[in-house]
């Protein structure tokens, strides 16, 4: 049961600029509200769109639930792996070795409102990014999964 | 004014209200699953009425009008709650499709033995 | 009858629940001394200017490890109840 021609092209339009609003939700997670879990949400969502403008049948062939099953599994390791890199370095598990360092995302803040900076707060937009992939492919298996679980009636 | 201060109490208790009502009363099972949800708002909201502070601002950093900021703690608890809520209610509405499946009905009244 | 039992049993319910929020003050939270330390040197300390990732992450990141685990479960679970008859299986009963 697909919708009319105007709602699928609309659908089809607005899908990419759901897409890079979810993204940047999730990578300005520790300069403005929003984050991992927050971002993910937003992004299945568009997915949600695609599947309810054109009809199931038509999205069985290109979005299939084992990617989707593959990348939920690839976020939750890259998270626990982040995690376990500090046991090596001789600190505590969860441990933040890169904020105020000087490294990859290593710059200092003082105290005080200031504009944010894309460069600061250490290890934690890369658990965003890992919790982000993990709450998109997630959401998009349940919704797959329960679309493929009810019959159609033959017209 | 006692009244003006307690509205965020008043709003919390009437909806756990709503859905312990909708839970106890209702016969479709539908209609239960949302009564669940409606509670678990109403639980999610009071938990993070607990931390505001007069006349302060979001804890954020960037772009801040002052530094006087509510209490951050509670905001992160009420995350992972929803989120858990989001799994639960997933898991129940699968069990509702499969139920419907098996039985060709969703009312409680019908559905009363174990095996069939 | 019987709807008039429920609806005083129900307004009982909701008198009860009111009188546990009444005597909190809104606005004037009473233990603070956590979340001020929090937000006096969460920014300085970590280095990222929004507090709630800087706790739900860094100060509290094995909760968001637990959170994140139940939701995969959570997944697991739809998954395996949707799932389809392999070849040369089939339902089993008693």
């Amino acid at each position: 049961m697909k919708m009319s021609k105007i709602v699928r092209t609309g659908a089809n339009i607005l899908y990419p600029l759901v897409l890079i609003f979810g993204l940047y939700i999730v990578l300005h997670g520790h300069l403005t509200p929003g984050g991992g879990f927050q971002g993910g949400a937003v992004i299945a969502t568009g997915v949600v769109l695609v599947i309810v403008a054109n009809s199931y049948e038509a999205v069985t062939g290109m979005l299939q639930k084992v990617v989707f099953k593959a990348q939920e599994s690839i976020g939750l390791l890259l998270f626990i792996g982040v995690a376990a890199i500090a046991i090596t370095l001789g600190l505590p598990f969860f441990y933040n070795f890169l904020a105020n360092s000087g490294s990859i995302f290593g710059l200092s803040v003082p105290f005080g409102p200031n504009h944010g900076d894309l460069n600061t707060a250490g290890l934690i937009p890369i658990m965003n990014i890992a919790v982000g992939i993990e709450v998109w492919g997630g959401l998009t298996v349940i919704i797959l999964s329960m679309l493929s679980g009810l019959d159609r009636k033959e017209a | 004014m006692l009244v003006f201060g307690t509205i965020p109490y008043l709003v919390i208790v009437a909806l756990a209200v709503i859905g312990l009502a909708t839970v106890a009363l209702k016969r479709n099972l539908i209609k239960i699953f949302l009564g669940i949800t409606i509670f678990e708002s109403a639980i999610n909201l009071f938990l993070v009425s607990l931390g505001y502070r007069d006349g302060a601002v979001a804890p954020i950093f960037t772009d801040a009008p002052s530094t006087e900021m509510v209490m951050a703690t509670p905001q992160a608890l009420t995350l992972t709650s929803i989120v858990i809520g989001v799994a639960t209610t997933a898991l129940l509405l699968s069990f509702a499709v499969l139920i419907w499946k098996h039985y060709g009905t969703v009312d409680t009244d019908k559905i009363r033995r174990l095996k069939e | 009858m019987r709807r008039y039992i429920v609806a005083a049993i129900f307004v009982i319910l909701a008198a009860s629940l009111l009188s546990i929020p009444i005597s909190f003050s809104f606005g004037s939270p009473i233990a603070t001394d956590m979340d001020d330390y929090f937000i006096e040197y969460g920014q300085v300390q970590t280095a990222a200017n929004n507090i709630v990732t800087s706790v739900v992450f860094d100060y509290r990141g094995f909760d968001t490890l637990g959170e994140s685990v139940v939701l995969f479960c959570g997944v697991v679970g739809v998954g395996l109840l949707f799932r389809r008859l392999m070849e040369g299986e089939e339902y089993e009963d008693e």
